[in-house]
């Protein structure tokens, strides 16, 4: 079963369009692995994620099936299929 | 107010929260805005070297990180590409936080655009703007580990190619100071003798100076002028040596140094009263004028608020346009950009109530 990514409305454009993307996985694997894959087939979504170090940008939250990534372990987290990506931007800002 | 400069004027304003552009003639103008909502504009450029200017910005937004935005036609629509347009080598392990500086390149190199970052580096785009190439000679530079961020971060904030000789740009960075490279970026030095560090043990150290701006007129190239984290200077040999011409203004601190399109010895800046007194000297709006290169300046008044004025001027927020009749323009802090038509003599209040000021850049259109 895929990976599925949900993308919030100011990515939308990004994407194509798409409100969530799915990532076919054989097995399990990393939340690095997943952004590489979209990052290989939305650029554009991709630099607004994470940096070009390849680092998770700071105001951005990824949920890992509810879980905030960085308590997983950031981009090494794992993740398995049928696994939801959920990418919320932080509350930040003034 | 002289009204007898009546041509069209796009006056391109970035923000803490967006762009902001402004379209007159000197007494009505028309804003609109915010472009790039909830990214702050540190860096505005207007490209004459285009039949209809281009504009170029750099915008970053808290969320989704730095970027560059173009437009062709006056900012009705933008464009960006799809990979990141300023980015940093893979083995540099560096990551762009900001772009502070967007400058076109001389006029025979009319696609060549350059962009100052942080981390303190330099890039150039040789598309008009919308990619960069890293520029790794400065990069490589040995004193890059003793430059340290200031208030702001530490950035490559000012960039001035030659007008005529290719290859040799001048940056200015907080903090670091001058740099100079003669042969297209593989390699610089620094450029500061004579302007203070007063914060460093040694107060004239060969680098680390906190310069806050440095301008240069094309016709005059080898003259170049500076505006010091507390000093005010001016170089007649390429940026080799400073000498201070702050004798006449009422304080020596400040951010932005602009010079007149058409008059080598014209100069423009904004005191401050001190380091730790970031306010306009006895809380009036006054932008200083010299028109022989730094002996002796001016006050510029005529309508400006003229008491209880406690907003500050930055770096990139005073500019003047390529008019015939040059007009001068800057933003505050508190929202607000004037403009004067008439080279800085008269004064009108061209927008308010935007967020801080951070960029200004105007031309005729």
């Amino acid at each position: 079963m895929p990976v599925t990514v949900v993308l919030p409305a100011a990515l939308h454009p990004r994407a194509g369009g798409r409100t969530t993307l799915e990532v076919d996985i054989p097995a399990p694997t990393t939340l690095n692995d997943i952004l590489d894959v979209i990052a290989a087939r939305y650029p554009d979504l991709s630099r607004r994620i994470r940096d070009e170090t390849g680092a998770l940008r700071r105001h951005v939250n990824f949920f890992i099936d509810g879980e905030e990534s960085r308590r997983l372990g950031g981009g090494d987290a794992p993740i398995t299929p049928d696994t939801r990506i959920e990418l919320i931007p932080s509350v930040a800002g003034g | 107010m002289d009204t007898s400069n009546t041509q069209q004027v796009l006056v391109a304003i970035g923000t803490r929260k967006g762009l902001f552009l402004a379209t007159g003639s000197g007494v009505d103008w028309e804003v609109t805005g915010p472009h790039h909502a909830m990214t702050d504009v540190y860096a505005v450029a207007i490209d004459t070297r285009r039949a209809t200017p281009r504009l170029l910005v750099g915008i970053t937004s808290e969320h989704w990180g730095p970027s560059v935005a173009v437009s062709d036609d006056l900012g009705r629509t933008w464009t960006e590409p799809d990979h990141a347009p300023v980015a940093f080598p893979t083995d540099t392990g560096a990551a762009l936080a900001r772009v502070w500086q967007l400058a076109p390149g001389p006029v025979d190199e009319p696609d060549v655009v350059y962009a100052g970052v942080e981390p303190s580096a330099l890039f150039r785009s040789e598309d008009g703007g919308l990619t960069y190439e890293f520029v790794r000679g400065l990069w490589d530079h040995p004193h890059r580990e003793h430059w340290m961020p200031g208030f702001g971060g530490q950035a490559v904030h000012s960039v001035l190619p030659h007008p005529r000789e290719a290859g040799r740009v001048t940056v200015a960075m907080s903090t670091g100071g001058v740099y100079v490279t003669e042969d297209g970026g593989r390699s610089f030095g620094a450029s500061n003798q004579g302007i203070s560090a007063y914060f460093m043990p040694d107060p004239y150290p060969e680098f680390g100076q906190c310069v806050h701006k440095i301008a240069q007129h094309p016709d005059r190239p080898e003259r170049f002028f500076a505006q010091n984290h507390h000093g005010v200077y001016r170089s007649d040999d390429g940026a080799r040596t400073w000498q201070s011409i702050a004798d006449g203004l009422p304080s020596d601190f400040g951010f932005p140094m602009v010079v007149h399109p058409h008059k080598p010895d014209t100069i423009y800046t904004f005191p401050l009263v001190a380091d730790a007194m970031r306010f306009p000297p006895d809380g009036r709006c006054r932008v200083y004028r010299s028109d022989d290169a730094g002996a002796t300046w001016r006050a510029l008044t005529e309508g400006l608020p003229s008491e209880g004025y406690w907003s500050a001027v930055m770096r990139d927020a005073l500019c003047v346009d390529n008019a015939q009749t040059a007009g001068v323009y800057f933003g505050t802090r508190c929202g607000e950009v004037y403009a004067s038509r008439d080279e800085g003599e008269h004064w009108t209040r061209v927008a308010a109530h935007l967020p801080d000021v951070f960029s200004v850049r105007a031309a005729v259109i």
